[in-house]
This record gives structure tokens, sequence and C-alpha cells, in this order.
């Protein structure tokens, strides 16, 4: 079996299946089909949530351009859509059929050659696991290699997030432009607009989430993720003690970019669009905060702060529209100077001992308590 | 595409290009200045600099309705008045940030890049009640408009050149404040060893205080320069932030010549390409040539030997 007492620790197994419980079963039965869709897109964003716990909050390296990896994944899905949605028969009215219509619009009249492998459904996948993988290497190589982190990576980073949208947004005919990808209907000749469809693709999501959360688990209880909270804390001596510190870091920025990846491809598939908005810096950096939110050190606050902050943000944004910065902006202020744990600290900190000891008064024997893994990075 | 222009005019057009690069410059100049102080001398990421611009910006708006309203007479010289109470709003609030937020962070530089875009985000909404979600822009004295012609085809807009004289005015006031004042030297004796710094009796807490708020206070003077060349909305802060940061990262943190070089070589790089290819495409070929760079010379092009 695969989730025994050793894979995840007792307060870890009742995290997982409360998720469980909230995500298969509680929102499912109680949202119309809307709001499902919504807590789907939200979900998408803990994809990049889970992919930051490991790269920041265990690597201690924070990445400002995640916007990048589920920009790039959600682009290589939006591409496979378009070009599905714009056969010779759903574009005959263009001058060129066959082709996206914002080529159409920007005078374009041949699919660019970038484009040509998201006609395969295969390669499309492969590209979505691929791509930000490829690009995170030749990030995290250049810098890891020559010892550059913390900032001046989060900086850079950051850079290269602005960088990308301006190319999208430059090269329209190829990209389409600030608009984006739109119009999107069938993922293989399934059409995705329906809400049945939608009801099917939220489970898919979840069951990945469940995948990429497991995935997440492993690499934290492996020796890898010991050696990466060892390197954030202290990195010379892991360094002294023979490990190439790069080479750990590189691997976990490209596990990050991938699961960021994946969430943007579904986002693409739940939203029915993709646009340079959810790549740029302030989505990049919205991202970091939904992990901070949840907490940097777990991985279930990542899922549950991605829920919370979007739904905050909706609900909030929907009724009063001015206050809602002013919220935002004071929540990240007061998680940064008063929870750096996020709410799975605060979780930790207040609600878990009262559990244990409402539980230990009840049995005898102790139960093992909550055991942190440690202070958050400096 | 070069076969359409003369010589002469491609020279004109390159002096203009260059000019319109200088004026970029200055704006690079005044913002990275700022930053450099805050991010270079104190290891402070400060997301909300571009918030403090604009509040400079704003307050030279706002001294610009009042004096025509008030004092149509003074309009003339309104300009430098704004200048010094943007100065003093963008650098008390400034202080007030750092007594409020920055100084429980120093231990923590990533954690106050987060506190700063919450901060930045709560300024931004501020302005947009405040002053409501369109650009505004000043209205220039008679004598800053037009421009001077230098030859018959090229043309050099006097408020540009006020601008630029300005940014040597205040690089100037800032490298002698850091270099030769004693309040200098405190400061970066508090930058470079912070503990001993404490010991031999600087207070180093009030010496953070007053840094953050000089870099604010530039960042409120580099505002006010700003409207004399653009309009001013909530967001447009956050535009630069980005550019600013390279700029001083490329320059090497704690180096200000490193940060004018950079700022010029970055702001030239870009307006020359501007004239060649399409405006998006010379930025996406400035950042990237400048991260390649960085990618190879993490230190930036002037890089203080410190012995860590």
């Amino acid at each position: 079996m695969v989730i025994n007492s050793r894979f995840f620790n007792r307060s870890e197994l009742i995290g997982f299946f409360a998720l469980a419980l909230v995500l298969f079963v509680i929102l499912p039965l109680f949202l119309d089909i809307f709001r499902l869709n919504l807590v789907a897109k939200y979900l998408t964003y803990a994809f990049v949530g889970i992919g930051l716990v490991l790269c920041w909050g265990y690597g201690g390296i924070l990445s400002l351009g995640q916007g990048v990896f589920f920009g790039l994944g959600g682009y290589c899905m939006a591409m496979y859509l378009k070009l599905e949605a714009s056969s010779v028969a759903n574009t005959k009215i263009q001058s060129t059929p066959g082709i996206p219509d914002f080529m159409d619009w920007n005078q374009i009249t041949q699919i660019p050659l970038f484009w040509k492998p998201f006609h395969s459904f295969p390669l499309t996948i492969l590209a979505i696991l691929v791509v930000p993988a490829f690009f995170a290497f030749i990030i995290g190589a250049a810098m890891f290699k020559r010892r550059v982190g913390g900032v001046y990576f989060a900086i850079i980073t950051q850079a290269i997030a602005a960088i990308l949208t301006i190319l999208i947004v430059g090269q329209q005919g190829y990209t389409g432009g600030i608009n984006g990808i739109t119009d999107l209907r069938t993922l293989h000749g399934w059409d995705i607009r329906t809400d049945h469809a939608k009801f099917i693709l939220y489970f898919v999501e979840v069951v990945l989430l469940f995948g990429c959360i497991i995935a997440a688990q492993f690499i934290r209880l492996t020796k890898l993720g010991r050696i990466l909270v060892a390197m954030r804390d202290q990195e010379d001596r892991v360094r002294f003690s023979g490990y190439s510190v790069a080479n750990f870091m590189i691997f976990a920025f490209c596990a990050a970019a991938v699961f960021a990846s994946i969430g943007g491809a579904l986002f693409t598939l739940e939203v029915g669009f993709m646009s340079p908005s959810f790549v740029g810096i302030v989505p990049s950096i919205e991202m970091v905060i939904y992990t901070a939110v949840g907490g940097r050190m777990s991985i279930f606050g990542a899922v549950w702060g991605s829920l919370l902050v979007n739904f905050a943000k909706t609900s909030l944004s929907e009724s009063f529209p001015q206050l809602w910065l002013f919220g935002l902006g004071a929540l990240f202020i007061a998680v940064v100077l008063a929870f750096p744990n996020g709410l799975s600290g605060i979780w930790a900190d207040y609600v878990q001992p009262r559990i244990d000891r409402l539980l230990a008064s009840r049995k005898p024997k102790s139960a093992p308590g909550y055991v942190a893994d440690g202070a958050p990075a400096e | 595409m070069l076969g359409d222009y003369s010589i002469g005019d491609l020279g004109a057009i390159l002096a203009m290009q260059g000019f319109a690069g200088l004026i970029l410059f200055s704006v690079y100049v005044l913002m990275a200045l700022g930053l450099a102080i805050i991010f270079g001398q104190m290891g402070v990421i400060n997301m909300a600099h571009g918030e403090f611009m604009i509040l400079g910006a704003y307050v030279t708006w706002m001294t610009s309705n009042a004096v025509q309203h008030f004092a149509p007479s003074l309009f003339p010289g309104y300009f430098f008045l704004a200048m010094i109470l943007a100065f003093i709003a963008s650098g008390a609030l400034g202080m007030l940030v750092e007594w409020a937020l920055i100084r429980h962070l120093y231990k923590r530089p990533l954690d106050t890049l987060l506190a700063t875009w919450g901060l930045s985000l709560i300024l931004q909404q501020a302005y947009r009640s405040i002053f409501g979600a369109r650009e505004v822009g000043v209205e220039l004295p008679d004598w800053m408009m037009g421009s001077w012609p230098a030859t018959d085809s090229i043309q050099i807009p006097i408020n540009g050149m006020f601008v630029m004289a300005l940014t040597m005015l205040i690089t100037i006031a800032v490298a002698y404040v850091l270099y030769w004042s004693k309040w200098g030297k405190q400061v970066r004796a508090v930058v470079q060893n912070r503990v001993m710094a404490g010991a031999v009796g600087i207070n180093t807490e009030k010496v953070d205080c007053y840094t953050f708020g000089l870099g604010c206070g530039i960042a409120g003077i580099a505002g006010s320069a700003f409207t004399m060349i653009g309009s001013t909305g909530p967001t447009a802060g956050q535009l630069y932030i980005v550019d600013t940061f390279l700029v001083v990262v490329f320059g090497g943190a704690a180096s200000l010549l490193g940060t004018i070089a950079s700022a010029f070589s970055i702001s030239q790089t870009q307006s020359t390409l501007e004239f060649f290819l399409s405006g998006s495409m010379a930025k996406v070929i400035t950042l990237l040539t400048i991260v390649g760079i960085l990618m190879v010379r993490p230190q930036g092009l002037f890089a203080l030997k410190v012995r860590k």
C-alpha cells in the first residue's frame, strides 16, 4: 500500500483525507457547475503552489517566474485545442481556411513551424511536460552553477516573466497577442464547453492534483528532500559535504516548473482560453502569495491557500471591488510579518496541539506530535 | 529599410533617438538611484518603489493645480516647489513604512519582497480611490514647452534637457551625501558591518530609517521629473519596477557608478533598437541581453570586491 504510516505521518494522513473528502465529495455535491468550474480554475494554481512548496519552502529558491511555466503549459494546450478548432470546415470564411483566426487577421497564410507539433495530442502532452522542464533547466543551470541564488534569482526570473509577456503580446500573429488564444472548442473531438465536460474535467483535475501531491510528498521524503532542506539552511555545509548543490537546485526548480505547467494546461481546459495576463509578473507573484498564505512548508497548505485566497478574491471583488486590493495587500503584509508559515503554520501551532491533547486524553498512549520540517527560510 | 534615408537624415535620427534614450536614461537613473540605495546598500527588495515614484508624480500634479489656482504668478517656477514637496512626501512615507514594516524583516530579504508587494497593491488602490483611475498630466509652464533647434533637422525638447540637468544634479548630490558626508559614512559603515557599526556608537536603527527614507524621497523626485515626460496613472509605477531592478542588478548592486553606467547602456540600447524594430521587440531584445549577461556575469558590471 502506498499510503502507510511512513509515507504520510498521522496528521498528514488526516490532511490528505480531509482534502480528498472536500474536493471529491463535498464541493461537487454542493456547488452548481458554474462555481465548481471556478473551483477547478483555483485548483490549477494549487499545482503551481505544490511546485513552489518544493522549490521555495524546501529548497529555498524563490522563483517569481512561475507564471512563465504556467503559461508555457497553458499555451501548449491552447495551441493544440486551437488547431483542432480551426479545421478547414470551421474556418472557411477566412481568407486562408485551416489556420487559427488570429493568424488570418495578421496576414499570415501558413501555420508557423513551432505550431506544427501541436497537431498531435501525444506530442502536446509531451511538450507540456518537457518544454517547461527544458527552460527551467537552462535558467537553473546558468544561474545555480554560478551560485546565483536568493534575491538575484528572484529578480531574474521576474525579468524572464516580463520578457515572455512582452514577446507574446508583441508577436500577435504567432501567439494571439494580448487577447491570447481564445475560442477553444474540442479536445480530441470531445466538446469541452458543455457542463457535463466541465464536471468530468473537474474530476480529472482533482485526480491529477492528488497525483502531484503524492509525487511531491515522495520527493520530500526521499533523501533528496532532506538534502533540499539542508541546502536551504546551510548551503555551504552541504557543498562541503560533497553534494553538488547546483544539481539539486536545478532539479527542484525543474520539478516546480513541470507542476506549474500541468496546472497551466489544465487551466486552459477548464477556462477555455489562455492569455498573457496569466504569464506576467503580477500573476507570478500572486501564485507565490497563494503558497505563502497556505504555508510555504506544507503541500496541503498550498492547495488550501490557492483555494481560499482565490475564493476570497472572487467573492470580495464581486461585492467590494474597491476594498479587494486593500484586503489582498494587507493579507500579504500580515502573512509575512505575523505568520511566515501561513495557514498551515497557524494550524500546526494552535489547532493541532489541541486536537492532540483531546485525543491524548481519550487514549492513554500519547500520540506523536506534529513535527515541522524546520523554520522558514531566511 | 535604411535605403529611404539620406546620410544626413540618418545622423539626425540617430541623434534624436539618442536623445530620447537620454531622457529614458534620466528616468532610469532617478528611479535606480533610490533603489540602489535601498536594495544595494540595505539589501531590501522594495517592490513598492514604483508607487513611491507615483506618489511624487501625484504630489507634483497637486502642486501644479494648487499653484495655478491660488498663485498663478508663481506658475513658471512651481516645479521646484513641487520637487521639494515630492521628496518630503515620499521620504516621509518611506520612513513610516520602514518603521512599521521593513525593520522587522531585515533578516528575511525575500520576505521584504512579498510584504512590499502587498504595500504596492494598497498604495495603487489608494491612488485609484483618491485620484481616480484615469491618468493625469500636469501642465508645463511656457518656458519648458517647445524645443531647441540644434540644427535644421535636429530638435531637442526643452523639458527633456531640464530633466537631464536635474538628474545630473541629483546624482552628484547623492554621491556627495553617500561618499563624503558624515552621515553617508555611517550608512556605508552600517551596511558593511552592522554589529561593529553599532559598537562604535552609530545608531544603526536610525541610520536604516533615514536611508530608506532617502531612497524613497529620491523616488519621489523621479516621479516629479516623470510628470514632465509622461502622464501619471495609479499603475504607472509597476511598469518601471522590473526595468529598474534590472538596472540596479546589471550595474552591480552596491555601486553608484555601475548603476549609472548600466542605466545608460540599457536606455541607449533600447531607444536605438526601437527605431529599427517594433517597441516590444526592442524591449525583449534589451531585456534578454541583460539577462544573458547577468547569467554569465552575475555580479553585474561594477562589482565591489567584498570578503564574505
